[in-house]
């Protein structure tokens, strides 16, 4: 097996039996990147130079008998949406070109702390908006399954990333699906903790009532291992969860005997792809064998997240993208004669068309005269939705559904129809709007060989379950051993 | 034009900067003056990824203020996005407090010569400051100083209760003093510490329906918020009585032309988009605090005016002297624990002691004060007891000003003490009388008014130490009379 097919838990094995050394895993990602990168196009830039630094650092105290955590010295990489101190970070956007930050996101520096070497930024849709990394100003990155599909977004970078072995393992951020659903499309594990669990503080913001950071991994035991260095409170965020993480590696292989699992009938959808629909329902078969019951359960607000998604997302975004407004930092309109026009200008110039459409109809949605149509009525809806919820895990310990409704499509395929695009989320974005914790898992493929994905949603602060069963499936399949032919 | 056909309405809206170290989301300084955007960080400059942290003791003055001018502390109050865009506004939108403030419904009493008024206080909510333009004609460029930027204020409503500019001017006065008694506020209008928005309308006598308002916006003294509400109000009769309509609009004071002029209408006011702050969560005020800020709230000015006059006997003259400032009183009350003369201990605040602080141009304050009020006081025993002279009190008082040194030992240094032997006085009287044998034949004669003379002399040669009332009663029983 070649170096990089390995999981991170397994190079960890290797670096701690002394084996491999971390220089030798973060040079086998740099040629893995060189050979592959051209086509897939996951890495906005390489951080070369202090991957290795890192690298070496975390051999050192691997000899000296003192790593900082398990996974110290395992290469990763980040979504382009996290502060890197002294690294550009563009979140996909041409407005931010050239922007260094001066400080690290809270979660890069407990990666950093915990001795991970970080190879560099990946690709993803402009500001995390979109459901293809079409949205990104520097170019799509292509889905290493196959090489004209999408990796799905807007984490796509991170997923084409990992799914190509050009790192063991990613982070990314999840406001309405984009964890979960680049890890369906690329055969991943993709955790989105709940809202809270895990420090947004320098994680740039998209929909901040939303938006959450997560792992991105090939095997549940890695998700747990990554998440386990970042799910903590973090004084920075006022939204961060006072209380202290549990041991998500502790029940891993505890399986789901006695469990009772959550069918949500709202869930199997007109236009869904029937391999998608019949492969997770073969799933579901799956644990019943594991010893679980199934429960059919009732989500009836369902079919109104996609609007309240779309009216409440874009509200918080044209707030968040206020600031980039070229008078700090960041691309500026040079040529442009007052202040109104440099705004008018460098905004123009320095947001995609995604983004323009969200701030619009964001704008739209907070203005006088529509507040209380839109905003405050879309407020409600979430709140009728979190009570589905509610009542659905009274009954329930976890749900289950597909994660996507199709497997990855083509690049270009919904380019020009935003409507169908956002249809893309339809199965992930309850769960953001509830605050609640879902993953995705592999559980098999189209006849055309194409991943899919299984959605796994729990109660609040319930990821340790959620790793529990996911862990059980994958304990029993080999679909997560399979790998991108390239 | 008929004036006083028309009753003027007067809504002010204050906002005062807290005395917090540190500013309301983040741990960058607040201290007045520092080099430009010295007192910043990602956080207050709005760099991408920043989240605000609250700093809880701008809830604490919040409530402070609250309670101090009766309003009701919100259990739960939720913090708002105002959405605009300016240079000088970081994040491009400003945190601050919207349909849920932390307190409602308080009032404001003030004193007018026709009696007391209380104006109705409707909300008092926090925010963040912006920062601030500096636009440099010489090179034709705008630079921004973000030193400002997240400056904790509160932002304190009055309902339009207000019926002159006068009665605005002294709403002002009394609630600075109230702030700066709670030591929420430093008051200082220059620095813009405490500074007033004001929505001025005018209605025809009689009538229910409030007229059109207009905002004057940042006024920054109380001299020039009296001109600008009157020259509004001016401006509006005119306008209405010469058929014309008063239109919603911002207007600012003009100080060099002393008018007030358009600075926006409301067909360019901002739509604020304004949303509950997905970045904080609700503020929840726990009873505990409320409790303890209740506990430490100290007497405000009225009250303590009205005490001093019943306690202390003083006239309301005194009283308001003395309780202009919190460190002042609590001084002239530490006297009072040795010296039950209230008056006099009053007369001497007014006039030695604050003509030496005016003196000292502000290098010495009440908080300051070399010397204890038991010290003070034993000054103005000695000179009640007769063992100092008046004059010879203030050469002390001088001195223990500068020194602080004990009153006695000044005195013992300097000879000041005054001679109240009758055995010594009455040597030197004789002594003077014997030298002025002519003047007393004309004193028994019939000259009365020659007395002081005498009294000038004996003070001369004792070199103003002797007891004048043994002085003056030594000189008549010699002289006859």
């Amino acid at each position: 097996m070649e170096l990089t097919e390995l999981s991170m838990l397994e190079l960890a094995a290797k670096l701690a039996a002394g084996e491999v050394s971390s220089v030798e895993a973060t040079r086998a990602c740099l040629a893995r990147v060189a050979q592959v990168d051209g086509q897939v196009k996951a890495f906005l830039r390489l951080d070369e130079k202090g991957a290795l630094a890192a690298a070496e650092a975390s051999d050192a105290r691997r000899k000296a008998g003192n790593p900082a955590s398990p996974l110290d010295g395992v290469p990763i990489g980040l979504k382009d949406i996290f502060l890197t101190e002294g690294v550009e970070t563009t979140c996909g956007s041409r407005i931010l070109q050239g922007f260094v930050p001066p400080y690290d996101a809270t979660v890069v520096r407990l990666l950093k702390e915990a001795g991970l070497p970080v190879l560099g930024k990946l690709n993803m849709d402009e500001f995390a908006m979109g459901s293809s990394n079409e949205g990104s100003a520097y170019g799509p990155t292509h889905n290493p399954w196959r090489l004209d599909r999408t990796p799905g977004g807007s984490s796509g970078g991170s997923a084409a990333a990992v799914a190509a072995r050009e790192v063991f393992g990613a982070l990314g951020t999840d406001t309405g699906g984009s964890i979960r659903q680049p890890a369906a499309f690329t055969n991943l594990v993709g955790l989105k903790p709940t809202y809270g669990r895990v420090s947004r503080y320098g994680v740039i913001a998209y929909a901040s009532s939303l938006d959450q950071v997560g792992p991105m991994t090939r095997t549940v035991a890695d998700t747990a291992e990554l998440l386990q260095l970042i799910a903590r409170h973090d004084p920075l965020d006022s939204t961060s969860a006072p209380t202290e993480a549990p041991d998500y590696r502790a029940d891993l292989e505890s399986g789901v005997r006695g469990m009772r699992l959550g069918v949500p009938r709202e869930y199997f959808i007109n236009g869904m792809d029937p391999d998608v629909e019949s492969t997770v329902r073969e799933a579901m078969k799956a644990y019943e064998r594991l010893g679980a019951t199934l429960v059919d359960v009732s989500l009836p607000h369902t079919k109104y997240a996609l609007a309240t998604y779309y009216l409440l997302a874009p509200a918080e975004a044209s707030s968040n993208l206020a600031r980039y407004d070229g008078v700090r930092y960041g691309v500026r309109a040079k040529d442009a004669r007052g202040l109104r026009e440099m705004y008018g200008q460098t905004r123009e110039r320095g947001f995609g068309a995604e983004v323009k459409r969200r701030i619009m109809l964001g704008t739209y949605a907070l203005s006088a005269g529509y507040y209380d149509a839109y905003y405050v009525h879309a407020q409600k809806v979430r709140t009728l939705i979190r009570e589905d919820f509610s009542r659905a895990f009274a009954q329930v310990d976890a749900i289950l559904s597909p994660t996507s409704p199709v497997v990855a499509f083509k690049l270009g395929d919904k380019v020009d129809d935003p409507l169908a695009m956002y249809l893309m989320d339809v199965f992930t974005l309850p769960c953001n709007l509830a605050g609640l914790p879902g993953l995705s898992l592999p559980c098999g493929f189209t006849k055309k060989s194409m991943p899919i994905g299984l959605q796994i949603l729990g109660k609040p602060f319930d990821e340790a379950r959620l790793l529990r069963i996911a862990r059980a499936f994958e304990r029993e399949h080999d679909f997560h051993r399979r790998f991108a032919p390239l | 034009m008929p004036l006083s056909d028309f009753q003027p309405v007067i809504g002010l809206e204050v906002h005062a900067q807290l005395l917090t170290k540190s500013k309301i989301f983040c741990g960058c300084s607040t201290e007045f003056g520092a080099e430009p955007n010295r007192n910043t960080c990602p956080v207050c400059l709005g760099m991408p990824g920043v989240l605000p942290v609250l700093n809880q003791r701008v809830v604490e003055f919040a409530v402070r203020t609250g309670l101090a001018l009766g309003c009701t502390i919100k259990k739960t109050s939720i913090w708002s996005r105002k959405n605009y865009f300016y240079p000088d506004l970081p994040k491009g939108y400003q945190i601050t407090q919207y349909d849920q403030p932390i307190c409602e419904w308080g009032t404001l009493t003030i004193d007018m010569p026709e009696g007391e008024k209380t104006i109705r206080v409707r909300r008092i909510h926090m925010e963040e400051d912006a920062g601030k333009n500096v636009h440099d004609a010489s090179v034709g460029e705008s630079l921004v100083d973000l030193n400002r930027a997240g400056v904790p204020l509160l932002e304190i409503v009055s309902e339009p209760d207000l019926r002159s500019a006068d009665e605005a001017v002294e709403y002002l006065k009394a609630l600075r003093d109230v702030l700066v008694y709670l030591g929420v506020n430093d008051g200082n209008m220059e620095e813009g510490s405490f500074r007033c928005d004001a929505n001025v309308s005018v209605m025809r006598k009689g009538e229910t329906q409030y007229g059109q308002r207009v905002e004057l916006k940042n006024i920054n003294s109380f001299r020039f918020i009296k001109q600008a509400i009157e020259h509004e109000i001016g401006r509006h009769v005119e306008v209405i009585e010469s058929g014309g309509k008063i239109v919603q609009e911002t207007r600012l004071w003009d100080t060099q032309r002393g008018e007030t002029r358009s600075m926006r209408s409301k067909e360019d006011a901002h739509d604020y988009r304004y949303f509950p702050e997905p970045d904080l969560p609700p503020l929840h005020v726990p009873e505990a605090l409320i409790d303890q800020v209740v506990k430490g709230l100290p007497e405000l000015p009225r009250p303590k005016i009205q005490r001093f006059m019943s306690q202390y006997g003083l006239p309301a003259y005194d009283a308001k002297l003395l309780c202009a400032e919190r460190p002042l009183a609590d001084f002239f009350e530490a006297c009072t624990q040795h010296s039950k003369d209230y008056k006099k201990l009053s007369n001497w605040f007014q006039g030695e002691l604050a003509r030496l602080l005016n003196e000292s141009g502000g290098a010495v304050t009440i908080s300051t004060l070399k010397f204890t009020p038991a010290q003070f006081a034993e000054l103005l025993t000695a000179v009640e007891k007769g063992t100092l002279s008046n004059n010879a009190a203030k050469d002390v008082f001088g001195e223990m000003f500068r020194t602080g040194k004990a009153p006695e030992a000044i005195i013992a240094e300097k000879g000041l003490a005054q001679v109240s032997d009758a055995g010594a006085v009455e040597a030197v009287v004789d002594e003077v009388l014997a030298k002025n044998a002519g003047e007393v034949e004309k004193y028994r004669g019939g000259k009365k008014q020659i007395f002081g003379f005498f009294v000038g002399q004996v003070m001369k040669a004792m070199k103003g130490k002797g007891n004048p009332t043994l002085v003056n009663d030594l000189l008549k029983k010699k002289l006859g009379d």
